[in-house]
């Protein structure tokens, strides 16, 4: 078990390592969807089918095309896609900006309280959780939910013509 | 695991179990496990690539009948041999990478699409005790597996360096994207009544007859019916098939994505093609129809993975005689048709699928209540969101030179 989640491990860090330090962008962004597989498979792992398939509909399905839809429709060429090595001001602002992130999520993991996790794993079904989304967390979901079709009309608002096509003739 | 079940089945229903477990039986107890699912990927990789390498041969086979020729018939009996010949030409035929070509990615794209079409056979049951992995989660897995595709698809067209693949490559992502959404919304009301996401649960749910003829399919309901249709149509766009094969569309885009990809490679595309109209098949057939369930409770001597077979073969030929019917859509028409028809349908079904759950317990008159109310909510926005997506270009008017 110990074993599996190490080769896990190696997989979410180097890929996304390797995705940091790839200088092309494509390559970067299919590296980050091979970490979020890893992190699909970790949650297999863990036992918590349905987050991993989730994670993999959401991540590798949803969210990869729109990282690579933005590098595509923001490069005029291919010698666009090519990054750069790091300028010392570049990597100072990163590491900050790193360093900083990181310092928020750890204060948040240090500063939560971890129930001791039960012995047996809860059944869950997908009724379960359904009920659990749609009573507890009603409210999180609904902002959420807000938050997204707001995102989808401001997409529209942006890519939309200004001025109506003509009419076209069939 | 199942043998207190299988003790009541007849032989040919135990036939694949009882295969398995003689191989597997003389091996020590802890490689069992292993040699039985080796096994399983075995039977699935050698059962659906026949499948796709006859399925290939039937599709040229019923296109030429239907447009009048007889289709291949020098290879072998009737033109039987055809697949393998087909097969030895492309592994001898030269593979030819461009030169700017992003050499590793080119590569990888058809192993991963191929991969990950392969994937979603797993959760099939394709018979009564034949499912290879049982998983609670089935359905999702089915969907995220079929996800990656798109990425394969993105690799292709990005690898080839080449600005037509590329542009293609995008056309098609803006289909497969746009469709998937009515994909996964036609299954969800399927899910919503059958109370689980386990694709062997969801089968065993349509068992049972009403009258002591009617199958309880999903089908038999009114939002079943439109269910299956919408996610026929929408199996349809994601398989890349016919009307909705533009990004390939041979005769003006030059095969789109594959159009730098030759030999073994592209015969990879082809199936991967093939297999992912195969899964899909699949699973409209244990979502709506039923499973491996027979239609009559008279005919269930025959052994439940030829009705599956039977019922997928069915879906198949459907395919290929809508290939032989329909012309191509156009990009524009595509994505009006997704977003502003199959969508809202969809979400309709949806809550004409959550109301008939609801009302289970009606009986008498308000069974006729019950089933006008579910048969209004499936007509009533279909012709009326259909005559007005199509108002002012349709009925057609013909003027003859």
């Amino acid at each position: 078990m110990t074993f599996t989640f190490l080769i896990l491990a190696v997989i979410i860090l180097g890929s996304a390592l390797a995705a940091a330090l790839r200088p092309n962008l494509i390559h970067c962004a299919l590296l980050l969807v091979v970490s979020w597989l890893g992190v699909a498979g970790f949650y297999l792992w863990a036992g918590a089918e349905f987050v991993a398939f989730a994670q993999v509909l959401v991540y590798v399905g949803a969210l990869s095309m729109v990282v690579l839809f933005a590098v595509l429709l923001t490069r005029q060429s291919r010698a666009e896609l090519r990054v750069d090595a790091p300028e010392t001001r570049r990597a100072v602002w990163a590491v900050i900006a790193g360093v900083a992130v990181s310092g928020v999520i750890g204060a948040a993991v240090f500063a939560t309280k971890w129930d001791p996790a039960p012995v047996t794993a809860p059944e869950v079904t997908v009724r379960g959780l359904g009920l659990e989304l749609m009573g507890a967390h009603a409210a999180a979901l609904l902002l959420l939910g807000v938050l997204l079709t707001a995102a989808l009309l401001g997409a529209v608002v942006l890519a939309a013509p200004d001025r109506p096509e003509k009419e076209e003739k069939s | 695991m199942i043998a207190a079940a299988l003790t009541t089945d007849s032989f040919l229903e135990r036939l694949p179990v009882l295969a398995r477990d003689t191989v597997t039986g003389r091996l020590p107890e802890s490689w069992r496990w292993m040699a039985g699912s080796l096994l399983e990927i075995i039977a699935i990789l050698a059962g659906f690539g026949l499948l796709f390498a006859y399925l290939t041969l039937a599709e040229r086979k019923i296109l030429g009948r239907i447009q009048n020729r007889p289709g291949p018939n020098r290879t072998g009996w009737f033109g039987l041999l055809q697949p393998f010949a087909d097969g030895v030409k492309a592994l001898t035929k030269e593979d030819v990478v461009p030169a700017g070509a992003d050499r590793v990615l080119h590569f990888l794209a058809p192993v991963v699409l191929v991969a990950v079409s392969l994937l979603g056979f797993a959760v099939l049951p394709f018979g009564r005790h034949l499912v290879a992995v049982e998983l609670d989660t089935a359905v999702l897995y089915f969907f995220a597996a079929g996800t990656a595709t798109e990425l394969a698809v993105f690799m292709a067209g990005w690898a080839s360096h080449n600005k037509y693949s590329l542009l293609a490559a995008m056309r098609a992502l803006a289909q497969l994207i746009s469709y998937e959404l009515p994909l996964l919304l036609s299954v969800v009301p399927v899910v919503l009544v059958a109370g689980t996401l386990s694709t062997t649960k969801i089968v065993a749910a349509q068992g049972g007859w009403s009258l002591g003829f009617v199958p309880h399919w999903h089908v038999f309901t009114p939002w079943g019916a439109a269910g299956f249709v919408l996610f026929m149509v929408a199996a349809l766009a994601e398989s890349n098939r016919s009307p909705f094969d533009l990004p390939e569309a041979e005769s003006e885009l030059i095969a789109g994505h594959l159009t730098e990809y030759s030999g073994f490679k592209y015969a990879l595309f082809f199936m991967a093609e093939y297999f992912g109209m195969c899964a899909l098949s699949g699973m409209a057939v244990t979502l709506f129809l039923g499973g491996w369930g027979a239609p009559l409770a008279q005919l269930e001597w025959i052994p439940s993975y030829a009705w599956f077979t039977a019922k997928l073969l069915v879906l198949l030929l459907g395919f290929i005689w809508i290939r032989a019917t329909l012309p191509r859509l156009r990009l524009d028409q595509l994505m009006k048709f997704a977003w502003k028809f199959l969508v809202p349908l969809t979400l309709l079904n949806l809550a004409n699928a959550a109301g008939w759950s609801l009302t289970a317990g009606w009986t008498g008159p308000l069974q006729l209540v019950r089933w006008a109310v579910a048969l209004a909510l499936v007509a009533v926005p279909f012709v009326v969101l259909g005559r007005t997506l199509s108002a002012g270009s349709a009925p057609r008017t013909y003027r003859f030179a």
